[in-house]
């Protein structure tokens, strides 16, 4: 929200602070000033490596240089037509001065002007914005001939000054304008740009941000001065019937509604507003439009309570010959109002409506009617203030996608009592800028009154939740300051919440709003820095944090690279993968009811789909190997419990999806880094995967794992013939292999072949670990290598269990080291050549190996039907 | 015999000096200390000698024996050095061509991030504590103090998740991490031996939370948040003070200086945004501070009464406060990241770099 410091002097004295002073200190306490914009005033010159504070924009105007001045004659320029030239009096000399403003055109050749035009003259070397540039550009006024008269100065257009973005004519000041003083003096000014948050609507007024600086600097809000004048100046006129005669109200829901009051002026005229208006209604982002409305957006900038002027002739020839009957009630669902920015609504039942008998006139607290708004033709004006159910309003504007100022505020609450202040403001302004006389007394239906609670505060209270030792007459001074009404008894200081503000609850939470209050007005800068005195409760770690924590380092170890992807996808890209998933499903997902775009519809049921979608995106990467650990997320019709999470006992927990946490590897491209002598890597194959997941295994310290090929029901996007399960002490934890050709061809891929893995880190993190290590034998070990020829269809696995079984107790160690297949074996054939250590408590003799070698070929022999290649 | 000698040494050690090779050197040695050498033929005549001359013969013949081979050990030490710094040459390497890397993996930046983040709250005490990611409006916003349709809910767009006649309860997607106070503190709530007398929390909530927001390089549908939460007895706002200033510094290095700002969360009351002096600019305006010298990091507060009450801890008695951050908001600035996409872009050219 803009707010021009000017109309803040109007209720405190700001003297001795700049704008940047007021901008900290309202910062500081919760009213974020975002943007600091000048329009006259002078503006801070920050030294090279000097602290800046705030963004600012705009422009200060130079007070020797720019001025007040008067024109005194409008002459016609010798070679242009739409040109003028001027005659100018600036304080100290005449000037002459060329425009083409439009909005003094008419005056041309008219001769000595009657009552001189005061206007904002910027004399030689001003800097300026460029008022027929295209955005804001500065420059500074130059000499120049223009069509063949000299031109230095010129009479400023809002835009060159800083004020508003529009060009339209030059600036036409109050006759009352001094001649000569410096513009900035005069008229200068500076807007702050707050930001306000949601339990602050109170200070989305100018009347909240002076309180606000009233309190913060220890001054007094004169906010009385406005309201002074109505009585005085403007004393209702007795010769006209009062208002409750001409017009009732009825209130049908107080809860939707807590008050309604209207007021009524006549003969107004509706015409501009005073410059001096104006100028604050462009500053604070409001267009002007005539006396009448402005007065109501004037008051409503100005108080915070939003009005709404209705025509009252209209009103009154709805009504006929009775009396004008106002009605607040819920909308009929179907029901229609043209609102006045001219679309016809469609209303349901949870908007209300302000009707008269013949039907409604406008949607409460969010936008009037276009039948009764107030026009050129406007003589009296039926003024309206009110107060509505914040949370109503709020879907009201939502609902019909209608945010203004009016619903702004009301969506998050105004105090009812702001409704009768606001129609007398609003009622004074308009007969000050549209003359016109205030008809006696105000219709005033106040049937639901806010508490406005009492809080109790004690100086136990403040350094309890604070830290800090306020005495009671310091906590009621500090909350005095924002216009609590608050009592000291003893050491307890009983505070009346101010009947502005909405946002101070009872009892145990009111405490906490009061003591937010103090701990604002104290400052939190000035509040100690200290440590918790409260003792440290028990550590008990996290171990599934941590076992994944321990998870990513050993796959980061093993050269994998961790990705982070989204949980929202669609059916369209898990499908790529032909449906297959770790634990087969239907096709049935957790849907986002409002997606921001169809890709990202549901929640992912397939982790390595989301890796393979990254692995393809870095393609063209020489090699990819890189891994996810996450949730995965399962429906969960009506089971409360969740494999990933403690289960809850609150209601409707139920329905909630099961998020299992899973871990996906993708591996593809060159197994080697090329360098300038490594060229022609061989590519990652599955047993590249296998390996590191061998690797990883037993860093996970498990002992007990088997190898199978993979039934192919359960993985149907893998390579019929390199597809093999994980088991973990007999139970299958993950499934691994290579892309099948059909799946790959889904995605853009190079040529060499893509490994994949999936676990379920659920499963996986529930095995118990192997307990103890092997101890290094003392004894010098026996190497011996061995090859037979089997089948081709005789997997190596078997053999090996079989040496190792044999061998159990002597031999420690089988690695396989050459796989050959050749016709000189025999076709169908292969040969698995095995290097065995042999080792026992004692020094084993070579005898001794060679007896237990010949053992192993045997059992060979008859199980698999090998024979030792010589 | 001993001119003999004198002119056998003095041939042997002739030929030597211009011998520039083993195989030379090697042959040397046959030709003049060999089996078959003059030398040796001296020895050979020894018996021919008189008594006289057999010990002036014989130690002449043994000092031109001993000549002979040192000097032949000599010149092989310097043909050897001569090799070595003939194939040193040879071997000179081009030391700018690159070096053979191999293939390494990393942590995701936003992982190491919250390990830095969280590694730092565990030694301040506060132990982590996960929950899901998909929520209930109860639990991520009414128990939190978010009635249905309150203002303060246009602060956080929803995601929300499919699901059938939950009235004011729907489903929907973390909004932050926040749902995990509640059930921490209910966790340790219904534990308690004494229902009034519930243990002390400190713990870090870190995880993915989700907003409804279209993605561009400012703003992303999922980001990390970690949460701090500390409750117990006589905690205070000028505790939050200090435990922040710790973090800070450790995080930000011990010059950091921060500053307490007002403002409104409905889970705490009172609430503060955290600045942090620029760490680009040291605090005198950039780009990056939008001039302001300073940077929006953390968000926190006094734990509101309501939400105590919601995890079973009775706010009269009890009292904590709660602080949040963003480790991606935390990465961008430190490292001078524009675009926030690149997280879950996960373009390895990227990911390397960390
Ligand atoms: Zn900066």
């Amino acid at each position: 929200m803009k707010i021009p410091i000017s109309w803040l002097k109007d209720f405190v004295d700001l003297d001795g602070l700049s704008v940047e002073d007021m901008a900290r200190k309202l910062t500081l306490a919760g009213l974020e000033v975002d943007e600091i914009l000048y329009a006259g005033l002078e503006m801070p010159v920050y030294k090279e490596g000097e602290k800046h504070e705030f963004k600012t924009s705009g422009i200060a105007w130079d007070k020797e240089k720019i001025v007040v001045a008067e024109i005194r004659e409008v002459k016609a320029h010798p070679n242009a037509d739409k040109l003028t030239l001027l005659d100018l009096f600036d304080g100290q000399q005449e000037q002459v001065v060329l425009t083409g403003a439009p909005n003094i055109f008419h005056l041309k050749g008219t001769g000595m002007l009657e009552k001189p035009i005061k206007v904002a003259y910027a004399k030689e070397g001003s800097t300026l914005y460029d008022g027929h540039a295209e955005g804001l550009q500065l420059m500074t006024l130059k000499r120049a001939k223009i069509r063949g008269v000299e031109s230095y100065s010129m009479v400023c257009s809002e835009k060159e000054l800083g004020i508003a973005e529009e060009h339209d004519g030059i600036i036409i000041l109050e006759d009352e304008a001094p001649v000569g003083r410096p513009l900035a003096d005069y008229m200068g000014d500076a807007v702050l740009n707050i930001s306000i948050l949601p339990n602050m609507a109170r200070n989305a007024s100018v009347i909240g941000i002076a309180r606000e600086l009233a309190a913060l600097t220890g001054r007094e809000l004169r906010k009385h001065a406005q309201a002074d004048r109505y009585t005085s100046k403007h004393a209702q006129a007795d010769t006209l019937k009062p208002v409750n005669e001409l017009v009732e109200i009825e209130i049908t829901d107080p809860e939707l509604n807590p008050r309604f009051v209207v007021g009524l002026i006549r003969d107004v005229e509706i015409k501009p507003s005073p410059y001096a208006i104006q100028r604050r209604l462009k500053l604070a982002g409001q267009r002007p439009i005539n006396s009448v409305v402005d007065a109501t957006n004037y008051a409503m900038l100005e108080l915070g309570e939003p009005l709404h002027a209705f025509d009252y002739d209209v009103l009154k020839e709805r009504a006929g010959k009775k009396k004008i009957k106002i009605i607040t009630r819920a909308a009929k669902d179907g029901e229609k109002l043209t609102t006045l920015d001219g679309s016809q609504r469609t209303l349901t039942s949870m908007n209300v409506l302000v009707c008269d008998e013949k039907g409604p006139l406008s949607l409460a607290g969010v936008m009037g009617g276009s039948e009764s708004e107030v026009t050129d033709k406007t003589k009296n004006v039926l003024l309206e203030g009110a107060a509505w159910n914040f949370i109503n309003i709020r879907r009201t504007a939502k609902q019909h996608n209608l945010p203004s100022e009016a619903s702004f505020r009301f969506s998050r609450g105004v105090h009812p009592a702001l409704a009768e202040q606001g129609v007398k403001r609003g009622l004074q302004y308009m007969a000050e800028w549209a003359g016109g006389t205030i008809a006696p007394g105000l219709v005033d239906e106040y049937p639901l009154k806010p508490k406005d609670p009492t809080i109790t505060v004690t100086p136990h209270d403040v350094k309890r939740l604070l830290g800090i030792d306020l005495t009671a007459k310091k906590i009621s001074e500090l909350l005095t300051r924002l216009e609590f009404k608050c009592t000291i008894d003893k050491d307890k200081v009983k505070s009346k919440t101010p009947p502005h503000r909405m946002d101070i609850a009872k009892g145990v939470v009111g405490l906490a709003d009061v003591l937010e209050e103090i701990a604002r007005g104290y400052g939190y800068d000035n509040i100690p820095v200290t440590t918790m005195a409260d003792a440290l409760p028990p550590q008990v770690g996290n171990p599934v944090h941590e076992w994944e924590e321990h998870l990513r380092d050993l796959l980061v170890a093993l050269g994998l690279q961790e990705v982070v992807t989204h949980r929202m996808t669609s059916p369209e890209r898990e499908g790529r993968l032909l449906g297959s998933r770790l634990r087969p499903e239907p096709n049935n997902y957790v849907r986002i009811a409002n997606p921001t775009a169809p890709e990202r519809s549901v929640l992912r049921k397939s982790l390595l789909t989301s890796v393979l979608e990254i692995a393809e995106k870095n393609a063209r990467a020489e090699s990819i190997a890189m891994f996810e650990v996450g949730p995965i997320f399962e429906p969960n019709g009506n089971d409360t419990s969740t494999s990933s999470h403690r289960p809850d006992v609150l209601l409707g927990e139920r329905g909630l999806p099961n998020e299992p946490r899973e871990l996906a590897i993708v591996m593809t491209g060159a197994r080697l880094a090329s360098a300038w002598d490594v060229k022609d890597s061989p590519a990652f194959d599955f047993f590249d995967m296998k390996g590191r997941l061998e690797l990883l295994l037993s860093g996970l310290r498990l002992t007990d794992i088997s190898y199978a090929a993979a039934r192919e029901a359960s993985t149907p996007y893998l390579h019929p013939g390199k597809a093999a399960e994980v088991k973990v002490n007999g139970q299958v934890v993950g499934l691994f292999g290579e892309l099948h050709p059909l799946v790959k061809e889904k995605f853009e891929f190079g040529e060499s072949a893509v490994s994949v893995a999936e676990f379920d880190l659920d499963l996986l993190r529930r095995l118990n670990p192997t307990y103890g290590i092997k101890s290094v034998p003392e004894t010098p070990p026996i190497y011996e290598d061995i090859a037979v020829i089997v089948d081709d269809s005789v997997e190596a696995s078997a053999v090996e269990s079989l040496i190792r079984q044999t061998g159990a107790g002597t031999v420690t160690a089988v690695r396989l080291f050459d796989v050959y297949k050749d016709e000189k074996i025999g076709v169908g054939k292969k040969s698995l050549a095995y290097s065995l250590t042999y080792q026992s408590d004692k020094t084993m003799t070579d005898a001794e190996a060679a007896a237990i070698r010949n053992k192993i070929v045997k059992r060979l022999e008859h199980a698999v039907g090998a024979k030792l290649r010589s | 015999m001993l001119d003999k000698l004198n002119e056998i040494e003095k041939a042997a050690l002739e030929s030597l000096s211009s011998i520039s090779d083993q195989a030379a050197l090697d042959a040397w040695r046959v030709a003049n200390v060999g089996r078959s050498s003059p030398l040796m033929g001296i020895f050979s005549e020894f018996g021919k000698l008189s008594k006289e001359q057999k010990p002036v013969v014989g130690s002449a013949a043994n000092r031109v024996k001993a000549a002979l081979e040192s000097a032949e050990e000599g010149k092989s030490k310097e043909l050897k050095i001569a090799t070595l710094a003939k194939s040193l040459a040879e071997e000179k390497l081009d030391v700018t061509l690159p070096g053979r890397t191999v293939k390494v993996g990393k942590l995701h930046p936003t992982t190491q991030q919250l390990r830095r983040v969280l590694d730092i709250l565990a030694e301040m005490g506060f132990q982590v504590y996960t929950s899901r990611e998909v929520e209930t409006d109860e639990m991520n916003f009414q128990m939190l103090n978010f009635p249905p349709h309150h203002p303060a809910r246009d602060m956080q767009d929803t995601f929300f998740v499919e699901a059938d006649n939950r009235g004011d309860n729907p489903i929907l997607m973390r909004t932050h991490t926040s749902p995990g106070q509640i059930r921490a503190m209910r966790d340790a709530s219904r534990a308690a031996t004494d229902p009034l007398n519930p243990p002390s929390i400190r713990i870090a909530l870190p995880g993915m939370c989700f907003r409804y927001e279209q993605i561009t390089a400012r703003s992303e549908i999922q980001f990390n948040q970690v949460e701090g939460l500390a409750v117990g007895r006589n905690i205070t706002f000028a505790d939050l003070k200090g435990t922040l200033a710790d973090f800070v510094r450790r995080m930000f290095g011990e010059g950091a200086r921060l500053r307490f700002r007002a403002s409104y969360f409905p889970f705490t009351e009172p609430s503060a945004e955290v600045d942090v002096e620029c760490f680009v600019c040291g605090g005198v305006g950039c780009q990056v501070c939008k001039n302001s010298g300073w940077l929006e990091i953390l968000g926190c507060g006094m734990v509101h009464p309501v939400v105590l009450q919601n995890g079973g801890y009775d706010p009269k008695v009890y009292s904590g406060f709660a602080f949040g951050m963003g480790p991606e908001r935390q990465l961008m600035l430190r490292n001078k990241i524009n675009d926030i996409r690149y997280f879950w872009g996960n373009d390895v050219r990227f990911l390397e770099q960390f």
